[in-house]
């Protein structure tokens, strides 16, 4: 590998600098668009300086890349739904690693050409790209699928066994690309080996894990980067490719606690099974009291402090607007109104939270977990609308359940809790829920955003 | 650049990055994803090298394949991001 030009190091600085500053400024919303900037006119520094590297000698193939990268990646961010997001990021975090796999795989062949025997660093990272790279593009591709239900939630059970003997297969490989630094075979060996074990790897992951399995193909996607840096000697591959693994780390962690369940857990065995929980009709026979629109209405007139906990089903139903609007007309009527997220409230962290500032709710009124659960004794009514197993006061009280020790939204303190569902059927976790049965409750069967507009009309009326 | 000058720049941005993100709050998860997901488009300039340098025909459109990959994230992560991001903004638009 030839030694960077000062202009290019100093560019990598500059760069480096500016996506720090930038994954700074998203640590609040006022300074975050500029963050953003930030990280992008890094990252046009950091292109425009390679631009000027001396291996670069024809520049028409270089810009067709660069056009029909501009061009899709443009379409896709306008044309993408705000509930579509887990899977374009799916989609983005798959690039990423196979975009690490050719260049890895270019750069290869050109030390094959040049003659030499590659350094040890080279190849064993160039290997690294390979088998990491793979895992990530074949993995997200299979996420992807899944987010978008082309894919069942269950392929089949768990294959930990399997998983492990590809992953120490792969090892195996990399090692022994030490003895033949320039077969192909290998390396296209090691690339397959990891395209199989995204697909092993991510097929029996269940819906529910998806938030997990995003963030972690997240943190793959950096790492990759990361390793192409280690491969081609380049300072600033491996800077950003690092913060990005380690970003994507930590969302995998903060998903991890949130559903109470360890990594190895989510990755290597089955959904938590149903068994432990109490049974269905033993729970719900004869206590459910069910409720309709206008009586919602008559006790929201009432109300000085309501709660609003929106679960995935809110966007399913694309209830969002309706709540605003709901929103606002309990505030007009001198209510205050504040929305409880759950960390593991859509489909990917902090998707609750994108699709509510998309109907325009203020992100003041999004409180986290930790800080609404203290206030739920002093609020007069919380209306829970497709969420189901974040509320469910098992994972608090009975410790044989599947979900004992989840941290939950205590929604069954506040004085009126008001459910809006289509039925009492479970949630991911498969069992029930004695909050639809306690006294405190109100089902209000039926669509979501159904439901809250009749809420709204009976409002008007009241 | 030495293996151990890349490990030390390795663990360092490891290090930071934990301690810029834990600061990011849950609302800007999602935004923080697909930013982190341009900024790993950073494989692009890895990829410009490839596709410009006069290689075997098959590096290049290797290269070119990673230059077309990459860009796609980078552009299309920048400005999906500020797309959510605006979101965050826009009630403050309004009230001014």
């Amino acid at each position: 590998m030839e030694a960077q030009s000062d202009l290019i190091q100093a560019g990598y600085i500059l760069a480096a600098a500016l996506f720090i500053l930038g994954l700074k400024g998203l640590s609040k919303p006022r300074t975050a668009v500029r963050g953003n900037a930030m990280g992008a006119t890094g990252m046009l520094v950091a292109v425009v300086v390679t631009l000027t590297d001396n291996r670069i000698l024809t520049f028409w193939q270089l810009g067709i890349g660069l056009l029909v990268g501009a061009v899709v990646g443009g379409l896709l961010a306008t044309r993408v739904q705000m509930t579509g997001m887990p899977e374009l990021v799916a989609l983005f975090n798959g690039f990423g690693g196979l975009a690490s796999v050719l260049v890895v795989g270019a750069s290869f062949l050109e030390v094959r050409e040049v003659g030499d025997d590659p350094t040890t660093t080279f190849t064993l990272a160039a290997g690294a790209t390979a088998l990491i790279g793979a895992v990530t593009f074949s993995g997200s591709v299979i996420a992807w699928a899944k987010l978008r239900e082309t894919l069942g939630a269950y392929g089949f059970g768990a294959i930990g066994g399997v998983n492990g003997l590809l992953f120490a297969t792969g090892i195996a490989l990399i090692a022994a690309t030490l003895g033949a630094p320039t077969s192909v075979a290998l390396i296209v060996a090691i690339v397959a080996i990891g395209l199989v074990l995204g697909v092993s790897g991510v097929i029996p992951i269940g819906g529910a894990d998806m938030p997990v399995v995003i963030a972690l193909l997240n943190s793959l996607s950096g790492l990759a980067a990361s390793a192409t840096g280690f491969a081609l000697g380049n300072s600033l591959l491996i800077i950003a490719g690092s913060l990005v693994g380690a970003s994507g780390l930590i969302l995998t962690q903060i998903m991890c606690v949130a559903m109470n369940r360890s990594l190895a857990n989510v990755l290597f065995s089955e959904a938590p099974s149903s068994t432990g929980g109490a049974d269905a009709d033993e729970v719900y026979a004869g206590k459910v009291t069910s409720t309709t629109a206008d009586e919602v209405a008559l006790l929201l007139d009432t109300a000085e402090r309501v709660a609003i906990v929106p679960g995935y089903g809110l966007a399913v139903a694309q209830a969002q607007h309706a709540v605003r609007d709901l929103t606002r007309a309990l505030e007009a009527n001198g209510a205050e109104v504040v929305f409880g997220i759950h960390p593991v409230a859509g489909r990917m962290p902090g998707h609750m939270n994108v699709l509510l500032a998309e109907a325009e709710i203020d992100y003041e009124k999004l409180i986290e977990m930790d800080a609404i659960n203290p206030t739920f004794a002093q609020t007069d009514i919380t209306i829970v609308i497709g969420a189901n197993d974040v509320v469910n006061p098992v994972a608090r009280e009975d410790p044989d359940s599947p979900i004992a020790g989840m941290p939950i939204l205590d929604v069954d303190r506040s004085r009126t809790v008001v459910v809006i569902k289509r039925s009492l059927s479970p949630g991911f976790a498969g069992i029930p829920n004695p909050l639809f049965a306690a006294d405190n409750t109100l089902m209000l069967f039926g669509d979501g955003k159904q439901a809250v507009v009749d809420i709204n009309k009976a409002l008007q009326e009241v | 650049m030495t293996f151990l000058l890349a490990l030390t720049l390795f663990v360092l941005a490891v290090f930071l990055g934990v301690e810029v993100i834990t600061k990011v709050p849950p609302t800007l998860h999602t935004p923080l994803m697909s930013g982190s997901n341009a900024i790993s488009g950073i494989t692009l300039i890895g990829a410009v090298v490839s596709a410009g340098a006069e290689q075997t025909v098959l590096a290049t459109w290797l290269g070119v394949g990673a230059v077309a990959l990459a860009t796609i994230n980078v552009v299309g992560g920048f400005l999906v991001t500020n797309r959510m991001l605006s979101m965050f903004g826009s009630r403050k638009k309004r009230d001014r």
